[in-house]
């Protein structure tokens, strides 16, 4: 039986401070500028919490609006304010920075995270008050250490920096003293990626129902590297961040494969749960600092705000076949191989066009398409454009060519069958799967029947390859819990293709013996 | 004749759009002498 998505979690995480303090785009500038004029107005374009809390995308992310609704939200969004907006939402929560900063610290086992005393005095119970956050982890949270303390780290180059409002609140500390893996900058980098994954976790098992302690395995799917100077990439965030949320049960491994790494995930999980290996598995990934403002120098000269100042996370629960959620359909995988080719057309073919006529269906049989899932409200400014748009274009236009769909009702397929971007360009973060929370909501309420999630990756940013790569999926209502016995409408349709064909090969003696 | 032909070209691709070895191979074709071609990611 297919494997169920039991439930979802998604995170973020308003981080104004650490745009300026850890953001590549900045850290970049600042080595080679440090007097420009976009580093002195960078901070009259942060947003406060309360805006980014307002702002749609936001909202839509956590689960307080339908992603459908942003098509009547004027553009650029930014402008805008989601009436009603709140701090939690069905899928999960829009965290502050100073709270999340504790969280920080309940993440970390090595002692690198070092809070001011009455920073954590002052913050504590707010952070206690969020109700996935369990005593357990509030109880992680130290007292606190003298500033002096805190600032003669970072003034020796011994620590990051941590900020809230501009004033200095704490330091993550170097775990070796000459270790470039394990240097404050990697160290800050990793745990503010398994405590945002840490967070998308607990608000997925919440979510979904299950006891944290039934998980039976974890997959990472983020895109950071965490080891020491003889294994750079040795792993494993995903048993850390599980210890941390409390799923005593679990083991687990990291994927990599850059944004494609959230959809391989899913496959693996969906695969390792039908195999009968494990019964529940969980999908998980936090967010990247490095990201934070990447695209901030053209916002700030096109006077926007800075959008691009929340980590993301997300989580997802995958079980054995309950007779109720939505089922992932594993013969509907599709896969970009090293002799596809990059050319666009030969991406789609590979995702979309290919796993479907192998299964007998057509475009248009999926319902919605969630390819890469990115804010055009960050893109668009940066020139680059409307990243979902483009992607529908790509495949609505193959649906032409394959004759699924008539060339004059290219348009009407992109807007039934896609969805406006609303994920943040937390690089793996929007990358298909930012839609699974609202597809088995969608198809558990019968509006849809499937939905195809296509991850995408840019291998050749790791300059091992040129390659690019892709996997894809797709999500449909339960089956009934039943083995699939009979012989479906489309399995007959494929069938009767696949017949014809060989029929027709073995007329003009093409058969292959 | 091509514009490209014997030119040297360097092509900077767009993984949402058309990526590096793509254009290098139209380039190629149209005479271009790709010195250096690769795919960037701008999201």
């Amino acid at each position: 039986m297919n494997s169920v998505i039991k439930g979802t979690g998604y995170v973020l995480v308003h981080v104004p401070d650490m745009i300026i303090q850890n953001g590549t785009t900045q850290t970049a500038e600042r080595a080679a500028h440090p007097d420009s004029a976009y580093l002195k107005s960078l901070p009259e374009h942060l947003r406060t919490y309360e805006d980014a809390l307002s702002y749609w995308p936001n909202q839509i992310y956590i689960g307080n609006a339908h992603p459908e609704e942003l098509r009547q939200v004027p553009f650029p969004y930014f402008r805008e304010k989601k009436e009603g907006a709140g701090r939690y939402g069905t899928f999960g929560e829009i965290m502050p920075e100073n709270e999340f900063l504790l969280l920080a610290q309940a993440s970390d086992v090595f002692d690198v995270v070092k809070l001011e005393k009455e920073f954590v005095a002052a913050t504590r119970d707010a952070f206690a008050a969020d109700p996935v956050i369990s005593a357990e982890i509030a109880g992680r949270v130290a007292a606190g250490t003298d500033i002096t303390d805190i600032d003669a780290y970072v003034r020796a180059g011994q620590a990051e920096p941590l900020f809230v409002d501009g004033k200095l609140v704490g330091c993550v500390k170097s775990a070796h003293d000459t270790d470039i893996n394990l240097s404050a900058h990697v160290m800050h980098e990793n745990i503010m990626s398994k405590a945002s994954s840490v967070l998308a976790l607990l608000h997925a098992v919440k979510q979904s129902g299950v006891d944290a302690g039934d998980i039976e395995y974890v997959i990472d799917c983020a895109e950071e590297a965490c080891g020491d100077m003889n294994q750079r990439g040795g792993g494993n965030f995903a048993k850390a961040a599980a210890e941390i949320a409390g799923f005593s049960h679990a083991s687990g491994a990291d994927v990599r494969a850059f944004c494609a790494a959230p959809v391989h995930a899913m496959i693996m999980a969906a695969s390792l749960v039908k195999a009968g290996t494990y019964k529940t598995v969980a999908v998980t990934a936090g967010g990247c600092t490095a990201k934070l403002g990447m695209n901030s120098k053209d916002h700030v000269k096109k006077e926007c705000p800075v959008l691009e100042d929340c980590l993301g996370g997300f989580a997802v629960i995958i079980a054995a076949n309950d007779g109720v959620h939505p089922e992932i359909n594993l013969d509907l995988v599709g896969r970009h191989t090293v002799g596809t080719g990059s050319s666009p057309q030969a991406v789609i073919t590979s995702l979309v066009a290919e796993p479907l006529e192998r299964n007998g269906l057509k475009i248009p049989d999926i319902d919605i398409y969630s390819p890469e899932m990115q804010n055009p409200d960050i893109t668009k400014p940066a020139g680059a454009g409307d990243v979902p748009m483009s992607n529908y274009k790509m495949i609505a236009a193959l649906a032409v060519k394959r004759g699924d769909i008539e060339r004059k009702d290219l348009a009407d397929f992109v807007e039934k069958h896609g969805l406006i971007g609303w994920a943040p360009t937390q690089g793996h973060i929007p990358s298909g799967v930012p839609a699974v929370g609202f597809a088995c909501e969608d198809i558990m309420a019968g509006l849809i029947r499937r939905v195809m999630l296509i991850g995408k990756g840019s291998l050749f940013l790791g300059r091992m390859t040129d390659l690019f790569d892709g996997v894809s999926l797709v999500i449909q209502p339960n089956s009934g819990g039943q083995e699939e016995t009979g012989v479906s409408e489309e399995q007959v349709r494929s069938l009767i293709a696949r017949a014809l064909k060989e029929f027709a090969q073995s007329l003009t003696g093409e058969t292959r013996g | 004749m091509s514009i490209l032909e014997g030119k040297k070209v360097v092509i900077i691709g767009d993984r949402d759009g058309i990526p590096g070895p793509a254009i290098a191979e139209c380039a190629k074709t149209a005479g271009a002498d790709v010195v250096f071609a690769s795919t960037e990611c701008f999201v």
